[in-house]
């Protein structure tokens, strides 16, 4: 079938198999793998991007259903070399380690302010619930969303 | 810049690419050309746990889409091979005759599409004569009916068989006023990095190229060359950007070492890369330790007997978990106590699970868990607090080796210290208080502490070396060549720093470069918290010998008495002394010695022996009585790893650390049904932890240097680990002593508690 998406600002019309996933089109397809893929049953949230400016776990979608939409991945965030205001807390605040779950919990903690942008600690860690880290115990994945809030 | 950059929270030189561009791991080499038109395999495993194979039907998967091949055990010719740590254990890379556990690899299937292999998977008709299933270590170790028949027994390794003693029974506690036994499950957990396992091989000119997610390139190297029947020299393994290991990807897997076969097969590259269903059941589990210890001493509260027998699951192979018992746990199992009679034996067992392999810790969180829920079963019987109990106890503070009864040669230490940092942070008097307040209010949730002190041995592998190598380009640029292998450790930084700060080149001009056999034939790889005390210390080493050969080749420049210059740190010139108005850099020198490769120092830091990492964590929990939901309020850790190089990338490892300490403490078991099917094989079933079961974390900061290495560090990655499960697990049990609970084992569910509250009679 064939899906037109615009993706990092970018157009694209690709012909993918009717169940392709979109983690798998933006991968494979666009070859942006910057967005990864941790478990199979929707539960890590490695995968997440943007969709209509909406955090979503891109596991969970078909390419498809994304025909017609506006896509952000971690690759889309730096504009003209400057980092956006998360990925310089995870930077600053050592919010990351082996970087695997990284641009999915960058775009989730950013989907996370969209929605409330001065988050309690206990806000952002149940925010944080769909998104696994192996490396850090969340710690400073707290401090760098919440030092992202009060820097905003 | 004043002073060395050592010590400073500076901000890491890999961040940048992770957070703009993500990482380059296994699945994202599709830039690479060597790999251009690489196949993809998928493996048919085992859905028995126990059963000889009587028929191999692949006829249906030849005729699905896309597939290319299909092989099994005989197609490949594969013969048996010995596991390392029991050489009369033998299987082949594929189950032939029978299989051993749930997830076992069969069969492989190559397909022009990773999608088309699960697929053609699932048409595999694989005929099984069941075995009776052994799951329970207690059952198998007894069990007439052999997983490995040619061992004649399921106890593949015993202390006794290695010429230590047997524990003599109750012959050392008979002086002793009181004496408590306990039966502790310290249960098996799945490590979970993020990313699963992936490898991909090409051949090249009679060359195999292996590139795997691994956190030790140079021995994976060496059973790739054996499962292979190559010569060193035409192996390369490329360890891409790794996604987390946690001990679990420190060897290959059947899955790894036949893809030089399967790729020769089918004469193309071929890719593979594990679902996390795969993962859950393929990726080695850690801990799964049966103890059964016994603690004597007198009332007033010091420990003069302990005794400790841990029977370790193997799983369905000889693999690495099989050894951590005597060799991790044993030597650590006095803890930090002073005790007149130590008695320690490990038996380790096969069952049809999952083979255990290293995980976080690997052996020293059981110990250290035993000895702990020791202590605090002594004190309840006694009735004293067990802070009291332990002060009583500890080994006094130490500057020289300390040799414990069980026969560990501690470095240095200052148990005394660790506490008591940690008891001011936590306000423990006060807690204790607010305890019992809410205790004779009889709330409905009440508050737990739980202590725990603990040591562990890091860098403790043979050869405890790590080789290293600085070459300064022509164009001043450093770059540095380790055998260790970061996978979220931060060695591009901490060792540019180590780097700078021998030689004043700044961390933005030096490259960090690891994994790749061509370019670092030798290395021990990440693993038993050893990186920065050797593979650090050999970076300080080499760079101390390359300003020594610069400072000779600036001399020369400079027609100067070579002891005359001096190196100017602070911008990374040389001069001399007295005069550095004129001067040489880094370039000059380097351009000096050859033009175009410029200057290399080679070398080996060789350390004298392990280090012993010590610390104490306090956690305060809270505990709903009539639920027995457990909340996890407040963790305090004072983990002492001596001299620190990043304060910032240290405690990052004490946070993740601690994570996967609470995780076992509190959720995480990876659990079968009686007949040994998996009933957690996937991030939905499996109860890892997330951001919401984790307080913040309360760091105290403590540093005893070691004489053990120039730089004066220990280990620090598995120490979060190590002090924060018992910590974590005593707090549950804290919060329901007034109750007459004494003990739960992990994972403190709700379910567990709320039976133990149940059960209980004060």
């Amino acid at each position: 079938m064939k899906v037109s998406i615009t993706v990092n600002g970018k157009d694209y019309e690709n012909d993918v198999e009717p169940r392709t996933l979109l983690v798998y089109y933006i991968r494979e397809t666009l070859g942006l793998t910057g967005t990864n893929i941790g478990c199979d049953t929707s539960s890590c949230g490695a995968c997440t991007l943007h969709l209509n400016g909406e955090a979503v776990k891109s596991c969970t979608i078909l390419a498809v259903q994304a025909d017609g939409a506006t896509v952000t991945t971690i690759e889309g965030l730096a504009k003209d070399g400057v980092m956006h205001p998360m990925q310089t807390a995870f930077m600053e605040n050592h919010g990351l380690q082996c970087g695997y779950c990284t641009p999915g919990m960058v775009m989730a903690a950013i989907g996370l302010l969209n929605e409330n942008p001065k988050p309690t600690e206990d806000e952002v860690r149940m925010g944080l619930e769909g998104n696994l880290c192996r490396c850090t115990g969340y710690h400073n994945i707290v401090k760098s969303i919440l030092a992202a809030a009060s820097a905003t | 810049m004043a002073g060395s950059i050592l010590g400073n929270r500076v901000l890491r030189k890999e961040d940048p690419k992770f957070l703009t561009i993500g990482g380059k791991y296994i699945e994202d080499l599709n830039d690479e050309p060597l790999l251009a038109d690489a196949l993809h395999v998928t493996y048919v495993r085992s859905t028995v746990a126990h059963g000889k194979i009587t028929n191999i039907d692949l006829s249906e998967c030849k005729q699905a889409p896309g597939v290319i091949a299909v092989f099994t055990a005989d197609d490949l010719g594969l013969e048996p091979v010995s596991a390392t740590f029991n050489p009369m254990a033998k299987r082949t890379y594929l189950a032939k005759d029978k299989v051993r556990w749930v997830g076992e690899p069969v069969a492989a299937i190559v397909t022009q599409h990773a999608n088309q292999g699960e697929d053609a998977a699932e048409r595999a008709i694989i005929d099984y004569e069941t075995l009776e299933p052994l799951i329970d270590v207690e059952i198998a170790m007894t069990s007439t009916t052999l997983i490995y028949e040619e061992c004649g027994s399921n106890v593949v390794m015993d202390t006794i068989a290695l010429g230590i003693p047997d524990n003599t029974g109750d012959a050392i506690f008979k002086d002793c006023e009181v004496v408590v036994k306990g039966r502790f499950m310290n249960q098996r957990v799945a490590p979970c990095p993020l990313e699963a396992r992936g490898s991909a091989v090409a051949w090249i000119d009679g060359r195999l190229y292996q590139w795997i997610s691994t956190q030790h390139a140079q021995g994976v190297r060496e059973e790739i060359r054996k499962a292979n029947g190559l010569e060193l020299e035409n192996v390369r393994i490329i360890t891409p950007d790794v996604g987390g290991g946690f001990g679990a990807k420190i060897s290959a897997y059947s899955e790894e070492l036949l893809l030089g076969a399967i790729s020769k097969h089918v004469g193309k590259p071929v890719r593979w890369r594990e679902t996390r269903s795969e993962s859950m059941v393929g990726l080695g589990h850690g801990r799964a330790q049966l103890q059964f210890v016994t603690i004597g001493g007198t009332k007033a509260g010091r420990v003069t007997a302990y005794q400790l027998h841990a029977i370790q699951d193997s799983g369905g192979w000889v693999d690495i978990g099989t050894i951590l018992a005597p060799f991790m746990t044993r030597p650590m199992s006095q803890g930090v106590y002073d005790i007149a009679a130590m008695e320690c034996r490990t038996t380790s067992v096969v069952t049809n699970t999952t083979p255990i392999v290293a995980y976080r810790g690997a052996g020293r969180p059981e110990a250290s868990a035993a000895i702990e829920r020791a202590m605090d079963l002594f004190a309840a019987e006694i009735g004293k607090d067990p802070v009291e109990v332990r002060r009583m106890n500890l080994i006094p503070k130490f500057m020289e080796p300390y040799q414990t009864k069980i026969g560990a040669a501690y470095d240095v230490g200052d148990y005394a210290a660790a506490l008591e940092k940690a008891l001011a942070v936590a306000k423990y008097t006060e807690a204790r208080t607010e305890q019992a307040v809410r205790r004779k209010r009889g709330d409905t949730v009440q508050l737990g502490i739980g202590v725990s002190v603990y040591v562990e041995i890091t860098g403790g592998v043979d050869p405890k070396q790590e080789h290293a190598k600085i070459n300064i380009l022509p164009n001043g640029r450093a770059v540095v060549y380790t055998g260790t292998s970061p996978h979220g450790q931060g060695h591009v930084t901490s060792w540019a720093m180590i780097a700078s700060s021998e030689t004043g080149i700044s961390i933005e001009d030096i490259d960090v470069v690891w994994g790749d056999t061509d370019l670092v034939p030798s290395g021990g790889g990440t693993m038993g918290s050893r990186s920065l005390q050797q593979g650090g210390a050999a970076v300080q080493k080499v760079s101390i010998e390359l300003v020594d050969e610069a400072r000779k080749l600036a001399a020369r420049l400079m027609e100067a008495n070579e002891s005359d210059v001096v190196l100017d740190k602070t911008n990374g010139s040389f001069h001399v002394a007295g005069t550095p108005a004129v001067s040489k850099s880094w370039a000059d020198v380097a351009q000096a010695a050859d033009p175009t490769i410029g200057l290399t120092q080679e070398g080996i830091f060789v350390a004298t022996s392990a280090t012993f990492p010590f610390g104490a964590h306090v956690a305060i929990v809270e505990v709903d009585i009539e639920t027995g939901q457990v909340t996890h309020r407040r963790h305090i850790a004072c983990d002492d790893a001596g001299k620190v190089i990043n304060p910032l990338i240290l405690e990052g490892q004490i946070h993740g650390g601690i994570a996967q300490g609470t995780a076992q403490a509190l959720l995480e078991e990876f659990r079968y049904d009686d007949d040994g099917n998996p009933i957690t094989s996937n991030f939905a079933d499996y109860a890892i932890i997330s951001a919401v079961e984790l307080p913040s974390i309360e760091v105290v900061h403590m540093e005893t240097p070691t004489f053990v290495n120039p730089l004066g560090a220990k280990g620090i990655g598995e120490s979060g680990t190590i002090g924060s499960t018992p910590a974590v697990q005593s707090a549950v049990i804290d919060a329901l002593m007034h109750l007459g609970v004494r003990h739960i084992d992990m994972p403190t569910t709700p379910e567990r508690v709320w039976s133990a509250i149940a059960t209980a009679s004060v």
